[in-house]
């Protein structure tokens, strides 16, 4: 920035922004270790509530449940969502390429309702028709979130695909590699951090959707944002403070590690170049001689 | 390898996603307009077959259209449409004026710092979104803790309603979509050329009207993006009114969600679908019509 004045501006823009998202999340967290039941008047520390959740039953359940359902979710929608990133980004121009398009960007901004809406009545016409799926539950959820959370992964993995050069494909294809080879050999290790954090996103999008699982899940298919939002409905409970503390800093904790972890592979990398680079002089000062 | 067999290859990888999509997210689209033109019954599932025999016996299709009359006639689904295009309004305009000055502080910080900005940016969005609206409750309750907070000061005398009125939705609605303001945002603030702006200043220009005259203009295109990211889910959020807002904040999500879960009226609540995907198509296809251009302009620039 060009002076002090509008550089401190800027930083306040920063912090007014970041109090904004993150001293509502602290409070709750603050909140969860309160000893009293009512939830916004501190009473004293405690743990109590986290016991109380832990035994919760259908909590626990339903946060199994959830679990679950989000890692069938993740894999499936890194298959369809990778396979979706290919087709818009490496095959050039092909018939209803732009159609694709809309229906891979459509499902992130359509309002949920609308979706869960249309997917059960999806499910409802061809189980009269079909009889597939047979009633509501897991597996009408698990197509319901293949659909909405696989636009995430395409959408990260055509960015990725998209900064890629072709070229290093190309010639390999030139050489005589089969497409399947280059993109097990050459494709796929280039993208798979972006398909890592393809996963975890399709993961924790499943894991929280709360209105279209509503639509299309069966008497015994409650997952953990259904438990929470009936309750959260009833008022205040401090137990839901205690989840949110162990959600919050389970989300923290990975994107920590994920940070140590890309940190360690940038700085190996720098170090492998800064050797090659010293080989390469050794090398030249030896030929010299 | 054959090219005929490459040819077979490509057409299975771009089949599996077009037809998921075709078939999970396209085609349910029909069977919501389908759905609209039916009858409620006392039965599983609840409503009439659009093809059924008529009085003579003979199948004939019967196209109901009081479900739409229906919508027009009662003010509440008219109120609920205007009030909900009004909040997502308001909220996409508030969510623009706390994200533009931020995603413009992190795309003009120094490089080491952009992506740990980025980084608080998403955070949030990695913790439940159900909470992260739960949280409000807690502060912006009468006996909450900004209340509180406000009456231990001295400031107020009695507590504040704000819970339960349009403007804790507002508030809901700019802290749960603001990342999805900034990211479009900061992605094209980043990519502009500074010295422009320098130009300008050495010119005489002061650096306001700089902005005004170029940095505002250039970003067109992440603000449209933003908004539309923003704006399109706002309208039909159900989550924010149901949880923040009271008893007289008409959100045409919730009334979607009423008519379906509590009235169990499958057919009406297809008609508010319909008619609430024929008011978001003006802002879909004109997202769409942005988000295409950018492409075109990324490849064009390679």
């Amino acid at each position: 920035m060009n002076n002090g004045r509008s550089s401190r501006t800027l930083l306040s823009f920063l912090v007014f922004g970041f109090a904004f998202l993150y001293v509502p999340i602290l409070l709750l967290v603050v909140y969860s270790f309160n000893e009293s039941r009512m939830v916004t008047i501190w009473g004293g520390f405690s743990t109590k509530w986290y016991g109380a959740l832990l035994q919760d039953q259908a909590m626990l359940d339903a946060a199994w449940k959830s679990l679950r359902l989000a890692f069938t979710t993740a894999c499936t929608s890194l298959v369809i969502g990778t396979t979706a990133g290919l087709a818009l980004t490496r095959f050039g121009r092909f018939r209803g390429k732009s159609l694709l398009g809309g229906l891979i960007t459509a499902p992130m901004v359509m309002p949920e309702v609308i979706t869960g809406l249309a997917l059960l009545l999806l499910f409802v016409t061809m189980e009269q028709i079909f009889g597939w799926p047979a009633g509501r539950g897991m597996t009408t959820l698990w197509i319901a979130h293949v659909t909405f959370t696989s636009s995430y992964v395409a959408i990260i993995i055509a960015s990725r695909l998209r900064e890629l050069d072709v070229s290093i494909e190309e010639a390999a294809l030139d050489l005589g590699a089969t497409p399947f080879k280059v993109f097990f050999l050459i494709t796929l290790p280039i993208i798979a951090p972006a398909m890592m954090s393809g996963w975890l996103l399709a993961f924790t999008i499943s894991l929280d959707d709360l209105v279209i699982s509503s639509f299309v899940s069966g008497p015994s298919s409650t997952t953990l944002p259904m438990v929470v939002f009936s309750s959260v409905r009833l008022g205040l409970s401090p137990k839901i403070n205690a989840l949110a503390t162990i959600i919050v800093s389970l989300v923290s904790a990975g994107v920590i590690l994920s940070g140590i972890v890309m940190m360690r592979q940038e700085k190996k990398r720098q170090k492998e170049i800064a050797q090659a680079i010293e080989d390469a002089k050794r090398q030249e000062a030896v030929g010299a001689a | 390898m054959s090219v005929a067999k490459f040819k077979f290859g490509r057409l299975g990888v771009i089949s599996v996603p077009y037809v998921w999509m075709l078939l999970f997210f396209l085609v349910p689209f029909g069977f919501v307009l389908k759905i609209s033109f039916a009858e409620m019954a006392n039965a599983i599932p609840p409503y009439t077959d659009l093809y059924r025999p008529g009085p003579d016996g003979e199948p004939q299709l019967f196209l109901n259209l009081d479900n739409y009359r229906y919508l027009l006639e009662d003010e509440l689904y008219v109120l609920s449409y205007l009030n909900s295009l009004k909040i997502a309004a308001i909220s996409t305009l508030l969510c623009l004026l706390v994200g533009y000055p931020m995603a413009y502080a992190i795309a003009n910080a120094g490089e080491s710092w952009r992506n740990v900005f980025l980084m608080l940016v998403i955070l949030p969005s990695w913790t439940s979104f159900l909470i992260r609206i739960y949280a409000w409750i807690g502060i912006l309750k009468n006996e909450g803790l900004l209340n509180n907070a406000l009456m231990s000061l001295g400031i107020i005398d009695s507590p504040l309603q704000i819970l339960q009125t349009d403007l804790a939705v507002y508030i809901g609605i700019v802290y749960a979509y603001l990342p999805f303001m900034i990211l479009p945002l900061y992605t094209n603030l980043v990519k502009h050329d500074y010295s422009l702006i320098e130009a300008a200043q050495d010119l005489g220009c002061s650096a306001w009207k700089a902005f005004l005259r170029i940095t505002l203009p250039l970003s067109k295109g992440g603000i449209v993006a933003g908004s539309m990211l923003v704006f399109i889910p706002a309208v039909g959020e159900f989550v924010i009114p149901e949880l923040l807002g009271g008893p007289d904040t008409l959100m045409i999500g919730k009334v979607l969600w009423n008519e379906f879960n509590s009235n169990r009226d499958w057919p009406v609540a297809s008609a508010v679908a319909c008619v609430m995907l024929v008011v978001l198509i003006v802002p879909l296809v004109f997202f769409q019509y942005v988000q295409n251009k950018e492409l075109a302009k990324q490849e064009d620039g390679k």
